[in-house]
């Protein structure tokens, strides 16, 4: 069964719809537990820095960027926690998936640039790559 | 005390020496070209960039946050180089180190907080313009040479990090070009053309200017302007170091770091300087967390310019201004323009006019003041929009709705109709606040006007605060006072 279910999100709609996949995912078992993981983008940091009052406005933005996705796993009645990194996504759900055990990896199949993909190439396509668990990629 | 100190400096070493290299090789072009952009000779920059980083590394209070020469500062000192030369700018770097370490002393951090963010994006939108406008004599009809060298540096430094990022694009773009220029003989600019290299360190001196007042005169508006840049620009990258490594740091440690760093460097010939946003991210994402990334950037800048220094002379103006133009689009706060159109019109319209003083005047400290001051009459005319609704139940009752202070008096008053005679008021203050004295002398005028007509006046609803105020300057309490007559 899947117990240890992490679930990397960015807050766009295919985050929502992975949430969803780790609700089901996540019934299968009394003892599941889903992990939501969101990673501030370090190239985002000025931006968001420069057009908050405070880092707790920022927190609390980002927090808000989440809100759908708490809801979406209270509703199934999943117990969640969040964890917010600071980061390169791709690369720090990588490291935080293998660091800790988890049995499967949700995540959202594109996120919310699509500009930067056509040239970066996608943070699933990297955490599919590089992650040590069975990953599911949400379409 | 011992063991934050340690990990501070040491407990991240491999990721901070790395970072430290990679952010020294990012360093060079910018610390030339700011010093091309002050006005004086490269070594000026560089000798600040290796000082300020350094001293920093140890007095700092953020640590992975890397300060040297910037473009910020670079374009304060434009005038007073011009007019006075170097060793007053030595003397303005001196003077700016004390003011910032007065500031440090006095908290001063604190206040950031009053800087809106409308002027905080206008700030950093202002910079990148005078930045970018900064380059244009250097590439502008010069030759098609120049546009062909400035056009491939920009391809090189925007391309070459989608697929190699060990080195810094902007270095990997200034060696292969300053190469195929020496190598091909190319009719360009170079650095040597606007300054000489010496490869020592640099060397204790006191300014060479005159100890008096007319000296003091001279340099103090430009030491204020950049002390109050300098801080600004450092506690914004101060709390963007703190947001990417999720770490809180000491905004007034490190403003008083800022000074020392720059009361040193004006002694040994650097130009005065602060954090540099762009770097600092660099550091970051290179894996630089401690102290020791700055102190290693200051040194290996330094061993560079040393063992190289003949080479730097021959980079190709084209190229630097190329990697500057790169530096502009990177400051500039490209959502600004979703920001114009979501935000407050007041906060558009103070975003815009501190970009717009900035350019027109050349001096960012005073685009930020007059933000600053635009946003604060803008938030009084917002807030002293007062209302008073009249209800007629027994006796007339007044409903005062918002803030009665200064700004807020004239309306208050014009919001009652005195012409009644031997009536019962009421005057509901629930819904409002007493802000200061004006506040409360309007409430005595009201009161003792209705009075004089043998109205019976009764104030109700005051929360704690007003009726402090009232009880401590109000003269409408006695019942026979008279309206003071002026």
């Amino acid at each position: 069964m899947y117990n240890q279910i992490l679930l990397a999100v960015d807050g766009s709609d295919h985050s929502e719809r992975a949430a969803k996949e780790a609700v089901k995912l996540a019934s299968g078992s009394a003892e599941s537990q889903v992990t939501i993981v969101f990673v501030a983008d370090y190239d985002n940091s000025k931006n968001e820095v420069l057009h908050s009052g405070s880092s707790m406005e920022l927190d609390l933005k980002r927090r808000k960027k989440l809100q759908p996705i708490e809801e979406t796993l209270a509703a199934g009645d999943v117990k969640y926690k969040v964890e917010v990194l600071h980061g390169t996504p791709g690369p720090t759900i990588v490291e935080f998936a293998n660091k800790e055990k988890f049995d499967i990896l949700v995540i959202g199949s594109r996120g919310l640039n699509g500009l930067q993909e056509m040239v970066l190439g996608s943070v699933s396509h990297k955490v599919v790559k590089r992650a040590n668990c069975p990953v599911l990629i949400v379409k | 005390m011992w063991k934050k100190i340690k990990t501070q400096w040491f407990g991240n070493v491999r990721g901070d020496i790395l970072a430290g290299i990679v952010v020294a090789l990012a360093l060079i072009p910018e610390a030339i070209a700011f010093s091309i952009i002050a006005g004086v000779n490269p070594m000026v920059g560089l000798y600040a960039s290796f000082s300020i980083a350094v001293i920093i590394a140890f007095v700092g209070g953020r640590p992975g946050m890397i300060s040297a020469a910037t473009g910020a500062m670079a374009l304060l000192m434009v005038p007073l180089v011009r007019d006075h030369g170097l060793e007053y700018l030595l003397a303005a770097t001196i003077l700016t180190g004390v003011i910032q370490i007065i500031f440090g002393v006095f908290k001063v951090a604190k206040i950031m907080k009053f800087i809106p963010r409308a002027v905080m994006i206008g700030f950093v939108n202002a910079l990148a313009i005078l930045i970018f406008m900064a380059q244009v004599p250097h590439f502008v009809g010069i030759n098609n040479l120049t546009y062909v060298f400035v056009a491939i540096t920009l391809a090189i430094v925007y391309i070459v990090p989608r697929f190699f990022r060990a080195v810094p694009a902007p270095l990997i773009a200034l060696v292969v070009l300053t190469a195929a220029a020496i190598y091909a003989g190319f009719d360009l600019r170079t650095v040597g053309d606007l300054g000489t290299i010496s490869q020592t360190l640099p060397t204790f001196l006191l300014p060479d200017v005159p100890a008096n007042l007319e000296t003091l005169m001279i340099i103090l508006p430009y030491s204020l302007a950049l002390a109050v840049v300098g801080l600004l620009e450092s506690l914004l990258t101060a709390n963007i170091v703190d947001d990417m490594t999720g770490t809180p740091s000491d905004k007034n440690k490190e403003s008083r770091g800022q000074g020392i760093a720059n009361f040193v460097t004006g002694f040994f010939g650097g130009m005065a300087g602060c954090a540099m946003i762009g770097q600092s991210i660099i550091n970051v994402k290179s894996g630089g967390r401690g102290r020791l990334s700055a102190l290693v950037a200051g040194v290996f800048l330094m061993f560079l310019i040393i063992v190289l220094g003949n080479v730097v002379i021959q980079i190709p103006m084209p190229v630097l201004v190329g990697i500057m133009i790169m530096v502009s689009i990177g400051t500039f706060d490209w959502s600004s323009f979703t920001y114009l159109k979501k935000a407050p019109k007041a906060d558009s319209i103070v975003m815009l006019a501190t970009v717009a003083i900035v350019v027109y005047t050349h001096d960012l400290s005073i685009g930020v003041l007059a933000g600053v001051l635009l946003s604060a009459i803008f938030f009084v005319a917002k807030i002293s929009k007062i209302k008073v609704n009249k209800k007629l139940l027994e006796g007339t009752h007044y409903e005062v709705v918002g803030q009665l202070f200064f700004a807020s008096v004239e309306d208050f008053l014009e919001k009652f109709d005195y012409e009644v005679e031997g009536q019962k008021i009421i005057i509901d203050f629930t819904e409002a606040h007493i802000w200061d004295d004006s506040g409360v002398g309007a409430v005595d005028r009201v009161v003792l006007k209705f009075r004089e007509n043998r109205n019976n006046v009764e104030i109700i609803g005051l929360d704690t605060g007003s009726q402090k105020l009232i009880d401590q300057l109000a003269i409408f309490k006695s019942g026979n006072a008279k309206l003071p007559t002026h």
